[in-house]
């Protein structure tokens, strides 16, 4: 889903230049417009407002993701920044960017197989490492690092990765 | 929205609040104690997940009541009498296996009542089910498969397995209880009935029972009155460790 964007042309891209340099804390290596919580931009002049999702109910960096949005607004030349919770729709892992997919990989995160609905169906059916490629794979625990992720190991290469849940 | 409607609705978003943030307390109990390092995470993923839920129904509850408290403040500065979560919830921990029964219970509930109130006619409520109904399913393929694995394991396993289960199903029934004030909410169209949802979770209980090889418990004592403050006598020792810092030194920040 693409984000929904309004106002004038300068300024909002002013703004996305801004929130695309935003890292995901825990995944610094992508920025939250990877991660798809950006839902929406309004910018006018020096006045801008942004929707963001969180990701999961209760992740942590939830807070530091808006403080750092803010953050990167006013350096952005902005006076005025207003920074909106949305909770509806619920954020999913179908709006991972393909660009973020690809640097989940390069991480070593295997990125989500399949649409968000298949979380409510069970396991995925395949998960490929992101260090080899193969798809021999196997689960460990269902619950990661962080709440998004799930410990998988590669049967061929033998490595542990992390998996990105679909939710 | 009425004055009447509007004290039904910050009651209703104070239970839903209430169990998930005590339940939450309780799983974390098990921080660095966990049987296994991965188990350690599973608790405390799901912990966090209802501590989420618990900051938005509380917040939520709080701009209803329009009395000016805060998520903190409804979290920190109530007592015992103030608190409607079910009884469920605030029970001891236990053993792993105690654990796993409670979570297993609350979980098989909790699937079908979030999926339902993601059709509330309450923008709120029902965007926090949508997020919600994701997080519970896969809450409740974890503590299913451990009621499985435990059930259908060893002698041992399956003895403190059975027992966990006997010991929280009194209080299950507790889940489906109405009262008047939630009966206005569901003709609203904003609350669940949960009474509405029970053959499909005691199918979703039974099922598992039935892979797991345990028995189902009788269903004797059938204790209530979480809802309307009455609680065991283990709420008290969970909020004295839960409250004590704001109580301490009120207002301090993290």
């Amino acid at each position: 889903m693409t984000p929904v964007f309004s106002g004038d042309q300068a300024a909002l891209d002013r703004a996305w230049q801004a929130l695309c340099a935003v890292p995901d804390p825990e995944i610094p290596l992508l920025s939250i417009v990877d991660l798809g919580v950006v839902r929406a931009v309004s910018a006018d002049g020096d006045r801008v407002s942004a929707d963001l999702t969180p990701t999961y109910s209760g992740c942590p960096a939830v807070s530091v993701i808006e403080l750092d949005a803010e953050t990167a607004l006013r350096s952005a030349g902005f006076a005025e920044v207003v920074i909106r919770r949305v909770l509806a729709p619920a954020w999913t892992t179908d709006w991972i960017t393909e660009t973020g997919r690809q640097r989940l990989r390069e991480a070593g995160i295997a990125p989500p197989e399949g649409s968000g609905r298949s979380a409510l169906l069970g396991h995925p059916a395949q998960v490929t490492c992101p260090h080899c490629g193969s798809t021999h794979t196997e689960q460990l625990s269902e619950f990661g690092s962080t709440a998004c992720k799930a410990l998988w190991r590669c049967r061929d290469c033998r490595e542990p990765f992390d998996y990105f849940k679909c939710i | 929205m009425t004055a009447a409607h509007s004290e039904d609705l910050f009651r209703y978003a104070l239970r839903l609040g209430d169990d998930s943030l005590i339940l939450g307390q309780r799983l974390g109990e098990w921080c660095a104690r966990s049987p296994e390092m991965e188990l350690d995470i599973a608790l405390m993923n799901t912990s966090l997940d209802l501590f989420g839920r618990a900051r938005t129904f509380l917040t939520y509850a709080g701009e209803v009541e329009g009395k000016g408290r805060d998520e903190d403040a409804l979290a920190f500065l109530r007592d015992v009498g103030g608190f409607s979560n079910a009884l469920l919830v605030e029970q001891p921990n236990g053993d792993y296996a105690c654990t796993i029964a409670r979570q297993f219970l609350f979980d098989a509930f909790d699937v079908s009542f979030m999926t339902a109130l993601t059709q509330s006619a309450d923008a709120t409520l029902a965007a926090v089910a949508a997020k919600a109904v994701k997080e519970s399913t896969y809450h409740l393929r974890f503590s299913r498969d451990w009621l499985v694995r435990l059930g259908d394991g060893t002698d041992e396993s399956h003895d403190r397995m059975q027992a966990g289960l006997e010991e929280m199903w009194p209080f299950l029934h507790e889940l489906f209880e109405m009262d008047a004030a939630e009966q206005r909410l569901v003709d609203a169209g904003i609350a669940v009935d949960r009474q509405a949802l029970r053959a499909d979770v005691m199918a979703r209980i039974g099922d598992a029972l039935t892979e797991a090889t345990l028995s189902r418990p009788a269903d004797g004592w059938q204790p209530v009155g979480g809802r309307r403050g009455d609680h065991s006598e283990h709420l008290g020792f969970l909020l004295a460790e839960m409250q004590w810092m704001q109580r301490a030194y009120p207002g301090s920040q993290w």
